[in-house]
């Protein structure tokens, strides 16, 4: 089992070595892996050692020399994967700064989001959600990963709902005593005035 | 644990219906409860065996059901694991991993599950988290301060460690499944992990599906912000995220703040959709094997009950026999 584990660590450095295209992440993971493989042989050799996210995924592509023609997204969700690996020219995230595009061959950024609306531009195909709030990263490579809580087509939010919630909220906010209640009211305020203007803009 | 009471049963039958030759003599007074037949004539009790035959069938169809049970509701769990797969990935690329850092503080969190009879997955979940705490705190990582402390989401997982770690548990948390799980009831529980321990390395342990058979262990490790700002300045594996822009006005330690907790709400989130696959297709293996065994000891006990009758019927006719061609001399 042991034998097996370090066969297929030697096999995987090997091929990384072989393919011309390797990032410079892979030999490196290998010899990762293998510390803490190593430690734990030490201390449970009877027991396998646990997998690691690194050898459940995936490499990523090597930040290329030219800057690519089109931008590759990933958008998760927690219960879905709504766009995968898709390539698209750009992308305008919710940045809480406001509405930051992304074209391929921006630099590498990390952007918290706020409730807002996300756009992809593929060709003249514009698609549209509100997001609530999440992180976006921005690779080197040309890889945009966004990962939110919420996400909706925008042509399903019911505007009398919004305007309904809109009033509710700021209600509450006036009425708000302790700071958790005003916290509280002041995220719904928030969400419903994007969501309002998401309608609109 | 049911099923080993079962076939030690199963195995005393067998032994009290030794060969048919020495069944004969041995078998009238060892046997318990003669029957009193309405003439007075003695016959061999199948009460025993007959009453073994419809609890081992009880029993089979109870796993049947269970097991389609876990089937169904494997079937809905898996949808949603799969869905929430690529939850992870974006934190991994962008963070790197870091299994074997070295930090003062680490906290181990292990998920298992609430009800029993799921195989062994549990118990795998288990010596994974004692085997990591050995290690993170004896050599590789030795040091005054280093400790590792547990907090564990399940019963079954609580069960087991208290035995002998009682007190390096600092919280645990069960009846996770009892709504369906989703990714609110993970952030709050994530949240209130975060609040009340202190950390400088997240170790989160689970069983990973593969596949209805396959159940690997696997262990994610997030940093604690202030770790990760130090591993990244020393130019440790966590990648590059200093040539990463910070967009917005906050500084790195406050994004990094954040990021870790959303990455830490994410991450349990999967982890647990994966070990509730697990331990479905888990239970659905066990109690295959429970009704296929049950199945079998039935075969047997069915064959020792038709030899025990048939004996019987024997015994009465030879001794009516017998006592006719005494009569007649």
């Amino acid at each position: 089992m042991l034998r097996h584990a370090a066969h297929r660590l030697a096999s995987r450095a090997a091929v990384a070595g072989r393919r011309a295209l390797s990032t410079a992440g892979v030999p490196a993971q290998a010899a990762e892996d293998s510390a803490f493989v190593e430690a734990w042989k030490k201390v449970a050799p009877n027991i396998e050692a646990p997998k690691t996210p690194m050898t459940l995924m995936q490499p990523r592509p090597p930040t290329p020399a030219a800057i690519p023609t089109k931008l590759t997204i990933n958008f998760v969700l927690p219960y879905k994967s709504e766009i995968a690996n898709k390539e698209v020219d750009m992308v305008i995230v919710p940045a809480t700064t406001g509405q930051m595009g992304v074209l391929p061959g921006h630099v590498s950024t990390i952007a918290e989001l706020k409730p807002g609306v996300l756009s992809v531009h593929e060709g003249n195909d514009v698609t549209k959600y509100f997001v609530s709030s999440g992180f976006a990263f921005v690779h080197a490579n040309s890889i945009a990963d966004i990962v939110a809580v919420e996400a909706v087509p925008l042509d399903q939010i019911d505007p009398s709902l919004v305007q309904k919630g809109l009033t509710e909220f700021t209600a509450k906010l006036g009425s708000a005593s302790t700071d958790l209640e005003k916290a509280e009211a002041q995220i719904g305020v928030d969400v419903h005035s994007a969501l309002n203007a998401a309608l609109t803009g | 644990m049911a099923m080993a009471a079962l076939r030690r049963e199963g195995r005393r039958i067998l032994l009290s219906t030794p060969s048919p030759a020495a069944a004969m003599a041995a078998r009238s007074p060892a046997v318990s409860q003669p029957e009193i037949a309405p003439h007075g004539a003695r016959s061999i009790s199948t009460q025993v065996v007959r009453n073994r035959m419809k609890s081992v069938k009880n029993i089979q169809k109870i796993t049947k059901a269970m097991k389609m049970v876990a089937a169904s509701k494997l079937r809905a769990v898996q949808i949603r694991t799969e869905n929430s797969r690529g939850l992870w990935q974006p934190f991994t690329a962008l963070l790197g991993d870091a299994p074997s850092v070295d930090v003062n503080k680490n906290v181990i969190v292990a998920i298992t599950s609430d009800k029993g009879l799921c195989g062994g997955i549990n118990s795998t979940s288990v010596k994974v988290s004692k085997a990591l705490h050995k290690l993170t705190s004896a050599f590789m990582y030795s040091g005054p301060e280093k400790e590792s402390k547990y907090v564990i989401l399940g019963e079954k997982g609580k069960v087991q460690l208290i035995r002998d770690s009682r007190k390096s548990i600092e919280m645990t948390v069960s009846e996770l499944q009892k709504n369906p799980i989703n990714y609110t009831q993970t952030a709050v529980l994530a949240d209130d992990i975060l609040k009340n321990v202190e950390f400088d390395a997240l170790r989160l342990v689970f069983n990973k599906f593969h596949s209805v058979i396959s159940f690997k262990p696997t262990m994610t490790t997030i940093l604690s912000p202030e770790v990760m700002e130090k591993e990244t300045e020393s130019g440790g594996k966590v990648g590059d995220l200093d040539s990463y822009e910070i967009e917005g006005g906050e500084t790195k330690s406050e994004i990094l703040q954040n990021l870790t907790e959303f990455q830490f709400s994410c991450v349990l989130y999967n982890a647990a959709l994966e070990n509730a696959c697990s331990e479905l297709g888990a239970r659905m293996s066990a109690m295959d094997s429970s009704s296929r065994n049950a199945g079998d000891m039935l075969d047997r006990l069915t064959l020792t009950y038709n030899r025990t009758r048939q004996a019987s019927i024997t015994t009465e006719l030879i001794e009516i026999i017998s006592g006719a061609s005494a009569l007649e001399g």
